[in-house]
């Protein structure tokens, strides 16, 4: 198997070099960058599979660097790895067209796995995800709307509700006795409604962060 | 009925009771209940002997007002008004404007008279005046005497500024009522027109120095917030960062102690920045408490706990129960995971709550539960059923251990 290659967007140093140290002979990391700016041509240069990409960032951060990116280069995957807990800003990045979200806490290996799924195309949840988009999705959905993407159906939930308990997607699979590729297709599919929903509480979340942009 | 009053005005000592309106029982303003208990008669034949005496000459209304103004308000609650269309402010401009008529009709009944064409005016005038300075007097402390009723339960702003309004027209209509009917109001029209002119003229002059002094008052308001918050983040952080980064210095040579110095701070940080401030306030709610406890156990055993929340519910007696159990669950995953970290999910609303404490450590066979676990699994399932709730135990060797706690 191919290691991913990888470009690491942060503008802090010590982090970029800590991913670096870490993710070093798990994946191949080809560039990184400190700025929108910078990763915008850094990614455009080396044509990674993956990129692992910081929420918070000035000039508009993690949002923006997918949003000038994607249009060019639709093959590229972004994974947002941030400290933030604010779901807004977890909500913003997968929205703009992130495929996950973890935290800067996860373990190298963690972080390369996580990598790898990204790149074969399938949503990365850390709990904390798994718990905003349960929130977002709780109560009712509202009565104008696309009730397929406004809502999440029972397995989805239940899938959800064990990756926020911590459980991974083999562990899921043999929990909930279906195979993984199922699991993975669960996952896919709320994220695909994460990015596309018209629910209120989800807008408001990416409507705020916006505002927030410069 | 006018005597009445005047002698139980006079007599009200002794073994009778003392008269005063009766807000508890009243219609209008306790007047007739009043007088009806002190005369030990039913305030009935008091209201029917005032209606009749309105209807004579308007009499009864004179007297009813100055009974009114006279008579102190006595103990109680205040009942409801009993009238429809519960309006106060309306009503008492009303019996003002009704007052004034009575009493300009019995002027000219007397021959003290200039003209009918005052009447209108002074009538509408009262009226107005009334609504105006109850208005403004409304939020002046009782005395009882000249503010009847108690205030309605909240004046909405909007009933304030239409009452308001209210008042200054009938007072305009007044003024212009009699303008036209002195048929002076073609001079006041003249007169008008010069002070509107000048008001314009003068605004279009000032208005830009008034617009420039206003903005520069807003911003100077939001500059002098801006530096407020500034110096409140500025003294949080001292407390807080700079104390832990200059402990994480002194203790250097021990990473355990360091990485839980840091994470405690991070967790401090992140509970300011989400604006989790009063974390001992009495409003206390599951998640916080759940983080409280997470944090607890990640201090004393040095093992990371992370807490997914989803909804959240007031700490009763049985969420705190809930909370104890998770602990001990926490404390059971970070002291048999083998360092692994712990993942809790909580899921929670008014109805009941679930919370999942799961670790990635060995884990064990139920069937043959240590003894040195055994305390710690009746303080969890002992505790939930207790509470009406459950607990139940998942694991199995080589796949970590889950808890799961229910309350209904």
């Amino acid at each position: 198997m191919t290691r991913p290659r990888v470009v690491v967007v942060d503008d802090h140093e010590i982090f970029r070099a800590g991913v670096r140290s870490e993710l070093e002979d798990l994946v191949e990391i080809v560039g990184d960058a400190a700025t929108v700016e910078e990763a915008v041509s850094r990614i455009g240069e080396t044509r990674p599979d993956v990129v692992l990409l910081d929420v918070h960032m000035p000039d508009g951060g993690g949002v923006e660097v997918i949003r000038r990116i994607a249009p060019e280069h639709p093959e590229t995957r972004f994974l947002a790895l941030s400290v933030s807990d604010a779901a807004e800003d977890v909500i913003a990045v997968i929205r703009a067209g992130a495929r996950g979200y973890v935290t800067k806490t996860i373990s190298g290996p963690d972080l390369a796995d996580a990598v790898r799924r990204v790149q074969d195309g399938d949503a990365v949840f850390s709990p904390r995800l798994a718990g905003f988009v349960l929130d977002a999705f709780a109560g009712a959905p509202p009565a104008p709307g696309d009730p397929e993407l406004d809502q999440l159906t029972p397995r989805e939930r239940e899938v959800l509700q064990h990756l926020a308990r911590g459980y991974m997607y083999k562990e899921i699979a043999r929990r909930l006795e279906i195979s993984t590729k199922t699991v993975e297709a669960h996952a896919s599919a709320v994220l695909r409604k994460l990015q596309l929903s018209s629910r209120h509480e989800i807008s408001r979340w990416a409507a705020e962060r916006r505002l927030l942009e410069p | 009925m006018g005597t009445a009053m005047a002698n139980s005005s006079a007599t009200a000592t002794g073994g009778t009771p003392p008269l005063r309106r009766d807000p508890g029982r009243r219609v209008l303003a306790g007047v007739c209940a009043g007088l009806g208990e002190r005369l030990g008669i039913d305030p009935l034949i008091v209201r029917v002997a005032f209606v009749a005496a309105a209807l004579a000459g308007g009499l009864g209304i004179v007297l009813y007002a100055l009974a009114w103004v006279a008579i102190p308000r006595g103990e109680g609650e205040a009942a409801p008004r009993r009238i429809p269309g519960d309006r106060g402010s309306v009503e008492v401009a009303l019996g003002v404007a009704l007052l004034a008529l009575s009493l300009l009709l019995t002027f000219r009944e007397l021959g003290i008279w200039f003209s009918d064409a005052v009447v209108w005016p002074l009538v509408l005038v009262a009226a107005g005046g009334a609504l105006l300075w109850r208005q403004s007097t409304k939020p002046a402390e009782e005395p009882a005497e000249v503010r009847p009723e108690p205030e309605p339960p909240k004046p909405t702003r909007a009933g304030t500024v239409s009452r308001t309004g209210l008042g200054v027209a009938l007072v305009i209509a007044a003024g212009l009522a009699f303008l036209q009917a002195t048929g002076s109001l073609v001079a006041a029209r003249d007169v008008v027109l010069a002070v509107l002119v000048v008001v314009i003229v003068l605004g279009v002059i000032f208005a830009p120095w008034i617009l420039r002094l206003v903005r520069s008052l807003s911003a100077e308001r939001a500059e002098r917030i801006r530096s407020q918050e500034r110096a409140e983040m500025a003294a949080h952080l001292h407390d807080s960062v700079l104390q832990t980064l200059a402990l994480v210095q002194r203790r250097a040579e021990d990473p355990k102690r360091v990485a839980a110095l840091a994470r405690r701070q991070e967790r401090e940080l992140r509970g300011w920045l989400s604006g989790r401030t009063q974390r001992d306030s009495a409003e206390r709610r599951l998640a916080s408490a759940l983080e409280d406890a997470a944090e607890a156990v990640e201090q004393a055993h040095g093992v990371q706990v992370e807490v997914v929340a989803v909804g959240d519910r007031d700490l009763d007696a049985k969420a705190d129960a809930l909370v104890a159990a998770a602990r001990e669950a926490m404390v059971n995953a970070a002291k048999f995971g083998q360092g692994s970290p712990v993942a809790v999910y909580a899921e929670a609303s008014d109805g009941g709550a679930r919370v999942f404490v799961k670790d990635r450590g060995p884990g064990f066979d139920p069937a043959a539960i240590p003894t040195d676990r055994r305390g710690i699994r009746e303080s969890i399932v002992g505790r939930m059923e207790r509470n009406g709730g459950s607990a139940n135990i998942t694991s199995a060797p080589g796949s970590g251990t889950e808890v799961e706690l229910v309350l209904e």
